[in-house]
């Protein structure tokens, strides 16, 4: 299963090299007037909505360029990019799968924290459980869906209920956040602890309510240029925007925390 | 006259049991034969190279490992039972019965091969989940909710499942020659006592390659369980299930378990094979 998603990874990257086969024009790091080519950022899937948003502001600024993303688990991206996919740019969701990124060599200097995410409870619309803490969630006969361990989001809950001393047994342990929250949104599940931007994303389909043990737990999101990207100076211009006031704006709205 | 002449003077019936040609095979047809089975041997080849042999013993010996295979075996073989108990009738219906749509229902019927399992899995929510079209009254009537179960489980893989065994008996039926049905109606016997000894003996080594095939496929179910039943280890993480979220933070766990799943039904398809199938090959 993993292995077909790397597949199609690779399959979508390389469709995309054609079309900006000499990209890196513009040789002064700083000068912004000529960029050129398809920048290939690989982005954590909680990063959709606002990358998405980000790339056309960026393809505005620069005419002539074309940003693709490839969204997906971070761990998944990771993988991807150490099998030798070729991407420009890295954004994940946790400093422990852009490790495996970096442990790998295969990045070009250090990642820096763009974004910072933290939990939240996502519940019906209207909240008729009356949800108010992570205590609630252990009532009984309560279903509570939760991202497995394996992820970031539920190494990050495992974190928040360890610091909140709370045992919760939930009926799943979803495989990414967003099957968490879609467990919520067809009401299969009364409740799920999934990110903030998950929730600010899901609109009125889910009731987003914050917990204070989430501070424990807060997900650091690093950027990188990727040492074999192809596009490279274009791909640095990309990582310019999203650290900066206008591109930190658009993550603020998404619901994401300051750096 | 030599001996291989005379075999192949028989008739076409006998000599398609008995007599395959001994020259070897045209090379047009021998190439491509074996670079399609080295294709689809390479990455088992490659998983064998690759595994890591030394700390095997350690990574097969959590208890949720064992966990996992058990519940892949139950819920696979509980797929298997129901897709007989309603895929064979379905399947007599499809070839030996006329009625309009008929070409249209079988193209339904087969519907679940090219849906991608996690759109079968969502559609299988939408249908039986708490909240479902039909869900909602099982859990209002009967207090019954499939999701996070392992009767969701089944109730996954048996979706996924049933259209490989349907198809494989409805071509063993089309294939069955109808007049002894017709035989045994003509000399009193009722439609489906005529089914019951005369129908189902000429089609078991159909029906029993279709479980087969259909078995295999509910062990490997991974997107339809996931997305119905959800993931909890000993009521709905299955082995797929279980080899996948290890193979989010590591990877030789993930080839290990692999190993033991095919190890297992390695060992069931080519006991089963020889037992039951052979005739139908």
């Amino acid at each position: 299963m993993a292995g077909t998603g790397a597949a199609a990874l690779l399959a979508l990257s390389a469709c995309s090299s054609p079309t900006g086969s000499s990209g890196d024009s513009g040789s002064s790091a700083n000068g912004t007037p000529t960029l050129s080519g398809t920048v290939t950022v690989f982005a954590a899937a909680s990063l959709k909505e606002s990358f998405t948003m980000l790339g056309k502001k960026f393809e505005q600024q620069h005419p002539g360029t074309k940003v693709t993303f490839s969204f997906s688990g971070s761990d998944t991206l990771a993988a991807g990019i150490t099998g030798g996919a070729p991407a420009d740019v890295f954004a994940a969701a946790s400093t422990r799968t852009m490790a495996i990124v970096t442990d790998k060599q295969d990045t070009a200097g250090t990642p820096v924290t763009f974004a910072r995410n933290r939990l939240e409870i996502a519940t019906l619309p209207g909240n008729p459980h009356k949800i108010s803490s992570l205590r609630d969630l252990t009532r009984s006969g309560l279903k509570v869906a939760l991202c497995d361990r394996t992820v970031p989001c539920g190494a990050a809950a495992q974190k928040a209920f360890a610091a909140s001393g709370l045992r919760l047994t939930p009926v799943s342990y979803e495989q990414d956040v967003k099957s968490a929250l879609t467990k919520v949104e067809l009401k299969e599940a009364d409740a799920a602890v999934v990110y903030r931007t998950d929730v600010r994303a899901a609109g009125d389909r889910v009731r987003g309510v914050e917990f204070p043990e989430s501070a424990e737990a807060v997900n650091d999101y690093p950027i990188t240029l990727l040492k074999n990207a192809p596009h490279a100076t274009a791909a640095k211009a990309f990582i310019q925007l999203v650290t900066s006031a206008e591109g930190q704006k658009v993550l603020a709205r998404a619901g994401f925390l300051k750096p | 006259m030599t001996e291989p002449a005379q075999a192949h003077t028989v008739t076409p019936e006998n000599r398609s049991r008995h007599g395959r040609p001994r020259r070897g095979a045209p090379l047009p047809l021998m190439l491509p034969a074996l670079v399609g089975l080295a294709f689809l041997l390479l990455p088992l080849l490659a998983l064998l190279i690759r595994a890591p042999w030394r700390s095997l013993p350690e990574q097969l010996t959590s208890a949720e490992v064992w966990q996992a295979l058990q519940l892949s075996l139950v819920s696979a073989t509980a797929a298997t039972a129901v897709s007989l108990v309603l895929g064979v009738p379905l399947a007599w219906l499809l070839a030996r019965t006329d009625f309009p749509g008929r070409g249209l229902v079988r193209a339904l019927v087969t519907l679940p091969l090219v849906l991608p399992p996690v759109v079968g899995g969502v559609a299988l929510l939408l249908a039986l989940g708490r909240n479902g079209v039909v869900g909602q009254w099982l859990d209002a009537w009967f207090g019954i909710t499939l999701p996070f179960t392992t009767a969701g489980v089944v109730v996954a893989e048996t979706f996924v499942a049933m259209p490989f065994l349907v198809i494989s008996v409805e071509g063993t039926l089309r294939a069955a020659d109808p007049r002894y049905e017709e035989a045994a109606t003509t000399l009193g016997a009722s439609r489906f006592t005529a089914f019951r000894r005369v129908t189902l003996p000429l089609i078991a080594p159909g029906i029993a390659a279709g479980a087969v095939l259909a078995w295999a496929r509910a062990l490997g179910e991974f997107g339809a369980t996931i997305t119905f039943a959800g993931n909890f280890p000993g009521r709905t993480q299955t082995m797929p299930l279980a080899v996948y979220l290890a193979l989010q933070n590591d990877p030789a766990a993930a080839i290990a378990l692999s190993l033991v799943l095919l190890a297992v039904s390695i060992a069931v398809l080519a006991g089963l094979r020889d037992r039951w199938t052979t005739a139908s090959t």
